[in-house]
């Protein structure tokens, strides 16, 4: 379908079916002590296994689950697609736990589940370490203990957690991050240590997942104004599953702002736009645009640049229909730069033995 | 209190105050030739900038007066050139007072400058330039600014 533009897809979401997926890849204490206390999962209401979006309809398995195992991807988005490289963000909710020594347990071994029952099975396959944020301390020895595998191309967090994620405490992890080319993905989703809006918790999973975007707009401005951006000036951000369109008029009134108190964060020592233009991606799944191209052109525009964004089916969330996995309304002369230009030049690791 | 030049030139030499009337980090807002334009006094130096902010028009003069503030790392504050910026009090925007320009955008956002120096009243007195109604003594100094 598309493979001429030898793809690189930077959203793909293996699901793991359930805690026992994951007890091989436990130490003893704590493979009992999910039999013990009878976790059977970790799935999260970020994206309820039932609704709609979180698995296409025609992607879903008779158990009404999906995206278990390596041949779903590579029969419904790899091969279909004609995916070069992808990258997989696991999204199971060991974010959720609260125990910091069972989530850097579980976050262990979603890793090590990622590793073996996906990456060791298809070369086209790249992933996020997902990051036991509970302690910043064991996300830190995590990435140190993943990174020498050079197929770990990003580290993985969600948008809403404990603390915004500029904040300083979270710094060693931005500068393992950096010391490892590794960039930092943030995605949508909430560990629930908070409401999922700023004005208090959300009745329906409509306006959760339609708040996600005001969480990727505070966590910009915290990464913007604690300085995070100016202190590790090769940090890249990746915002998944972000949506796109909110990005112009977001930045047009923080940066309007920051021109009358740019005093109080002497760092942003330049224009937000430009900092957040060399540093941040986003993925193109969903885009937030209606089909129209003359529209969809007037927010490039006010982007300012078209190696912003990257491309990502967001499999299996059911974010298109059929094979139609690029947005409408975004010319095709961009797809060259959205599927393999873009995410090159992101991800270095991706660099490492691939042929531009 | 205005005198115009007797050049060709359509530059009106405003005499704004005997220099004693705006002390070290002080202030005067001047209205002349259609304008209004604020002085400063900056330790024994004298600028004038226009008082009209160019972001929505704010009056500069009835701005807060600070200091410059850069930064080398987040969380450490280089601060210098106390009294230097003007911030205007709408939107606080600020702009360095020797120079007019803004630190966000320093070639795009300005405030227009004019030329201020201090002369004495006797060449105020002899020279091409008649003050109107401002009563100029020949043994004093003035501010005087080009607009």
């Amino acid at each position: 379908m598309f493979s001429r533009f030898r793809p690189i897809d930077c959203d793909l979401h293996p699901m793991v079916p359930g805690m026992r997926a994951l007890t091989p890849y436990m130490d003893e204490f704590w493979r009992d002590q999910v039999e013990e206390r009878g976790i059977t999962t970790l799935d999260t209401q970020s994206w309820p296994v039932r609704s709609p979006k979180t698995i296409r309809e025609d992607w879903r398995s008779e158990d009404g689950r999906g995206a278990a195992t390596v041949g779903l991807l590579q029969a419904q988005s790899l091969d279909r697609l004609g995916t070069d490289l992808g990258i997989l963000n696991p999204l199971y909710g060991v974010q959720l736990v609260f125990n910091e020594d069972m989530a850097a347990a579980f976050t262990r071994a979603l890793n090590d589940w990622t590793r073996a029952e996906w990456l060791d099975r298809d070369p086209r396959l790249r992933a996020s370490i997902v990051l036991p944020l509970q302690s910043i301390e064991a996300s830190v020895a995590e990435i140190e203990r993943l990174a020498p595998d050079p197929r770990f191309v990003q580290v993985l967090v969600l948008v809403m957690g404990e603390m915004p994620l500029g904040r300083r405490q979270y710094w060693p992890i931005l500068e393992a991050c950096v010391r490892h080319g590794l960039p930092l993905g943030i995605h949508a989703g909430s560990a629930y240590r908070h409401p999922q809006t700023s004005v208090g918790w959300t009745s329906y999973y409509l306006e959760e997942y339609a708040a996600n975007q005001q969480a990727f707009q505070s966590t910009l401005a915290s990464l913007l104004t604690e300085g995070a951006f100016s202190k590790f000036p090769d940090l890249r951000v990746v915002l998944l599953e972000s949506g796109v369109t909110w990005l112009p008029s977001f930045l047009w009134r923080l940066q309007k702002t920051w021109k009358g108190v740019r005093f109080e964060v002497p760092w942003v020592d330049r224009l937000p736009t430009e900092i957040v233009r060399d540093q941040v991606r986003l993925t193109v799944q969903p885009l937030d645009a209606p089909e129209d191209g003359a529209i969809v052109q007037r927010v490039m525009d006010q982007l300012r640049s078209d190696a912003l964004l990257l491309w990502a089916s967001d499999w299996p969330h059911w974010q298109y229909d059929g094979d139609a996995a690029m947005p409408p309304g975004i010319p095709e002369s961009l797809w060259p730069k959205l599927m393999r230009d873009n995410p090159l030049a992101t991800y270095g690791r991706l660099r490492e033995g691939v042929v531009a | 209190m205005r005198g115009r030049s007797t050049g060709s030139r359509a530059v009106a030499r405003i005499v704004v105050a005997p220099v004693g009337e705006i002390p070290a980090g002080g202030r005067k807002l001047v209205e002349a030739e259609g304008k209004r334009i604020v002085v400063f006094n900056l330790g024994g130096e004298f600028y004038a900038l226009s008082d009209r902010c160019p972001h929505q028009g704010g009056s500069l003069c009835a701005g807060l007066v600070s200091g410059h503030v850069e930064s080398r790392e987040p969380g450490v504050y280089h601060y210098a050139r106390r009294g230097e910026m003007i911030r205007c009090p709408w939107h606080y925007w600020e702009f360095d007072i020797r120079t007019g320009k803004s630190w966000f955008d320093p070639k795009r956002v300005q405030v227009r400058q004019f030329p201020a120096q201090v002369t004495t009243g006797a060449a105020l007195v002899e020279g091409p330039y008649v003050a109107e109604t401002f009563p100029v003594k020949v043994e004093d100094d003035y501010v005087v600014v080009d607009a």
